[in-house]
């Protein structure tokens, strides 16, 4: 087992996998429409010019998640 | 549902009989509008981010002596959730019926795309996949085996690049096919497990009897199960509850239900995507990932934006000068021949006045000093638009408008605001939470739109850089746009910010935002069609106010109440209030007079000061500086006016619009109000401290 961390403490040139999503409701909908959901795999890209939000990679896409967002995905870094 | 009637309101057309409804669905920015305007031959919004199609436009073809009606439904990732947008794209597939649905996919990230295609096929059998973006797989070495994908989905697939046409032909057949019921499919159908399977079958016998074959019975099952229990619950309660029991038994919460079954669809799409997709090199967007780290560092990303976006209006600035010279010249040629025929067809002197004077003259200064910006400006615009710049514009934004609590996708909206207010205020839509939405609205206006921008390119040229000359001088007025056009930003920022926390208030609701591969751009391609499409377009509208408003403002002008013009009298009652805002009574007119389009601001203040007596030649921008000069401008005025052009009401056209998409009167004129407002403080401020200071 990898360190699990809150996807938005991921640096940007690691890969995760995510293990947990505790967002509810809609964001977590919108979440796993994108394609999150355990097992997927994740890199952190690129970080806004103010650092938040980050640029991730998720099934093919670049897809930006502000801080709020990302830190309710749980990730296993690899 | 709301969105069900939605569906059927906003698609309200008339149908013949023999009209074969077609849908065309996907994930955002896969050139679904691109496919569209391909086989209607129509001209929908294309480009490169996702959320632009937010209107829904529907367009004729025919094809083998068939006539179909094709429908272009907003982007979704989904048909789960609970945005107005995806409502619009779900309840037209389950309940607009539509004979064929098309799923355009980006076969550069056909995996994710899948997800939908799955999904689509759960609603309906008739479904057709088209695979586009084909150019840009091959370029990224990405290959996609076309035929085994359609084995495995049981559906016909058809490999696309809409953008040059290619395919369209085979994906036309292919429809005509399943329309025709020539070609049957076989879709592909996905296991939820055991449980879900059991519940499906559980429910759907009822589930048939509540909705007599009006949308498939196996996906009502599962949205049932998903959430819209309350049909169910009045309907079938026993069912129901024997459903709940077995869930209960599996443990399976609504929550984990939901991401039992999502988990399924997108785990068969992963599935499927490992057999179909080869050459799946890891690296093969490193380019865009090196262009990302330059565009969006935390040292480069808003510098680079910034100068880009001053660079557009160097060259439109720099462009745009020597054609306005001409066409003013040769179209002020013109107005001299037409007084020539009057005078030689001894027609009256009012009817020279109203349609020679005044509305040719309106029309000249339209032209001139509108057409030349934004023959430059657009196709620029449409270029970053299609490279893929735009949200990367949202991405490097997103903290300011996260720290104003509002929503990060607002900076597109401003963007679409750059041409139109009015188009502005619709892009407002892919915002789902109302309050952000709201405050975009609100705030659209502060961008200026392509009838304030050349009056701003103008009043800067003629008077504040208008002393140099030369290089230098396009250099000075792009910066002073540039520096406007923070200044809006700035302004957005603040106003959003001062809406959370009085009459909007609320947190950030989620934010995500797909940032799109670069695509190539086709140069010759977004001349023309910038042209066509938006110049044209904005220039025709601008005309068709600005030929009566220019009779009515000479007509103004020349009644006499007393010694004064009825035009005079109103300048003279506003103008204590005017000077107030570093103003003059003409200008305030010419702003209360433009109220239906801005584009007509800056004419019809010309005329005023014309008829006022100074009946000068005025052919050259050099004579139009004479002229605001004769009429007392100082450089604070010309600030002043600037000011008031970026912050003032919305035109006509965006009011009504505001009114049509908040469905309330109540914010249109709180817009109204705050818009205005901001002007009023701003040109207050300013022409109070520099009077003070003694600057002027
Ligand atoms: N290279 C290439 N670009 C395309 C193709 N189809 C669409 N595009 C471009 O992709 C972008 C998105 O297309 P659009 O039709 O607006 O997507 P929509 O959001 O699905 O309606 C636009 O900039 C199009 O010019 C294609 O087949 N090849
Ligand atoms: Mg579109």
């Amino acid at each position: 087992m990898g360190r699990m961390i809150p996807l938005h403490r991921l640096s940007p040139g690691t890969c995760a996998k995510v293990r947990q999503l505790t967002a509810k409701g809609n964001t977590r909908r919108r979440m796993l429409d994108l394609g999150l959901i355990c097992g997927t795999r994740v890199e952190a890209l690129q970080k806004s010019p103010s650092g938040d939000p980050v640029a991730y990679e998720i099934r093919g896409a670049v897809i930006a998640l502000r801080s709020e967002e990302a830190s309710q995905i749980l990730v296993e870094v690899l | 549902m709301p969105g069900e009637r939605m569906a059927r309101e906003t698609y309200r057309i008339d149908l013949h009989e023999e009209d074969l409804v077609i849908a065309l669905a996907g994930n955002p920015n896969t050139g679904k509008s691109t496919v569209f305007n391909a086989l209607t031959g129509l001209n929908q919004h294309t480009g490169n981010w996702p959320g632009k199609t937010v209107t829904n436009a529907h367009g004729k073809f025919i094809h083998r002596h068939l006539s179909f009606i094709l429908f272009d439904l907003p982007g979704t990732y989904s048909l789960f959730a609970n945005s107005v947008d995806e409502e619009v794209a779900r309840d037209f597939i389950c309940s607009g019926k539509p004979k064929v649905t098309i799923v355009v996919t980006d076969a550069t990230c056909l995996e994710r795309n899948l997800n939908l295609v799955l999904q689509v096929m759960e609603i309906t059998e008739h479904v057709v996949l088209c695979v586009n973006l084909l150019d840009e797989a091959k370029r990224k070495k990405i290959q996609v085996d076309l035929t085994a994908l359609s084995k495995i989905l049981g559906i016909p697939v058809i490999g696309t690049n809409a953008r040059d046409g290619f395919g369209l032909e085979a994906l036309k057949d292919a429809v005509y096919q399943l329309a025709t019921g020539t070609l049957q499919t076989k879709p592909l159908r996905i296991s939820y497990g055991e449980v879900v399977e059991k519940c499906i079958k559980l429910l759907e016998p009822g589930i048939q009897g509540m909705i007599n074959d009006q949308i498939n019975s196996r996906w009502a099952a599962l949205r049932l199960l998903d959430g819209d229990r309350d049909i169910g619950d009045r309907q079938i309660p026993d069912t129901i509850a024997a459903v709940d029991q077995l869930l209960l038994k599996a443990h399976l919460d609504q929550d984990t239900l939901r991401d039992h079954i999502v988990t399924c669809i997108v785990n068969q799409a992963e599935e499927i995507a490992q057999k179909v997709l080869s050459c799946k090199k890891q690296n093969y967007n490193v380019m865009d990932r090196r262009i990302d780290s330059v565009l969006t560092s935390k040292v480069w990303g808003i510098p680079v934006m910034i100068a880009l976006l001053g660079l557009v209006f160097w060259i439109t600035i720099k462009g745009a000068n020597y054609p306005s010279q001409a066409l003013a010249t040769g179209l002020f040629w013109l107005e001299e021949k037409l007084t020539q025929l009057f005078m030689f067809a001894g027609w009256p002197d009012w009817l020279h006045g109203v349609l020679v004077l005044g509305m040719y003259r309106t029309l000249a200064w339209v032209i001139s000093v509108m057409l030349p910006p934004m023959a430059i400006f657009f196709p620029l615009f449409t270029l970053l638009e299609d490279l893929g710049y735009l949200p990367r514009i949202a991405f490097n934004l997103d903290n300011f408008f996260k720290k104003a609590c509002a929503h990060g996708k607002q900076a597109l909206t401003m963007c679409m605001g750059f041409g139109c207010n009015a188009a502005g205020v619709i892009s407002c839509r892919i915002i789902d939470s109302p309050r952000e939405r709201l405050i975009a609205i609100i705030t659209n206006n502060f961008v200026p739109c392509n009838g304030r921008f050349p009056t701003l390119i103008a009043l800067t040229t003629i008077f504040i850089a208008g002393g140099m000359g030369g290089t230098g001088q396009s250099l000075v007025a792009s910066l002073i746009i540039l520096a406007t056009i923070v200044l809006g930003v700035v302004i957005t920022l603040t106003v959003s910010r001062i809406l959370s926390k009085t009459v909007l208030q609320g947190i950030p609701s989620s934010f995500s935002l797909e940032l799109p591969p670069y695509r190539k751009p086709q140069i010759g391609r977004i001349i023309v069609r910038s042209l066509y499409d938006r110049t044209l377009f904005v220039l025709a509208r601008a005309i068709i106010v600005a030929a009566p408003a220019g009779m009515i403002t000479w007509a103004f002008a020349n009644i006499y109440v007393g010694n004064l013009s009825v035009l005079q009298h109103g300048a003279n009652l506003l103008d204590p209030f005017a000077h107030l805002l570093g103003l003059d009574g003409f200008i305030l007119m010419a702003f209360i007079l433009g109220l239906p389009a801005n584009e007509i601001v800056l004419p019809i203040l010309i005329m005023s000061y014309m008829s006022a007596g100074q009946m000068i030649e005025l052919d050259s921008l050099q004579a139009l500086r004479n002229l605001f000069v004769a009429n007392g401008w100082t450089w604070l005025t010309a600030v002043c006016t600037m000011l008031f052009c970026l912050n003032h009401y919305p035109c006509g056209t965006t009011l009504l619009t505001i009114k049509k998409e908040t469905q309330s009167t109540k914010w249109t004129l709180i817009t109204f109000a705050v818009t205005t407002a901001v002007g009023i403080i701003l040109c207050f401020v300013v022409a109070q401290s520099a009077r003070l200071l003694g600057l002027v």
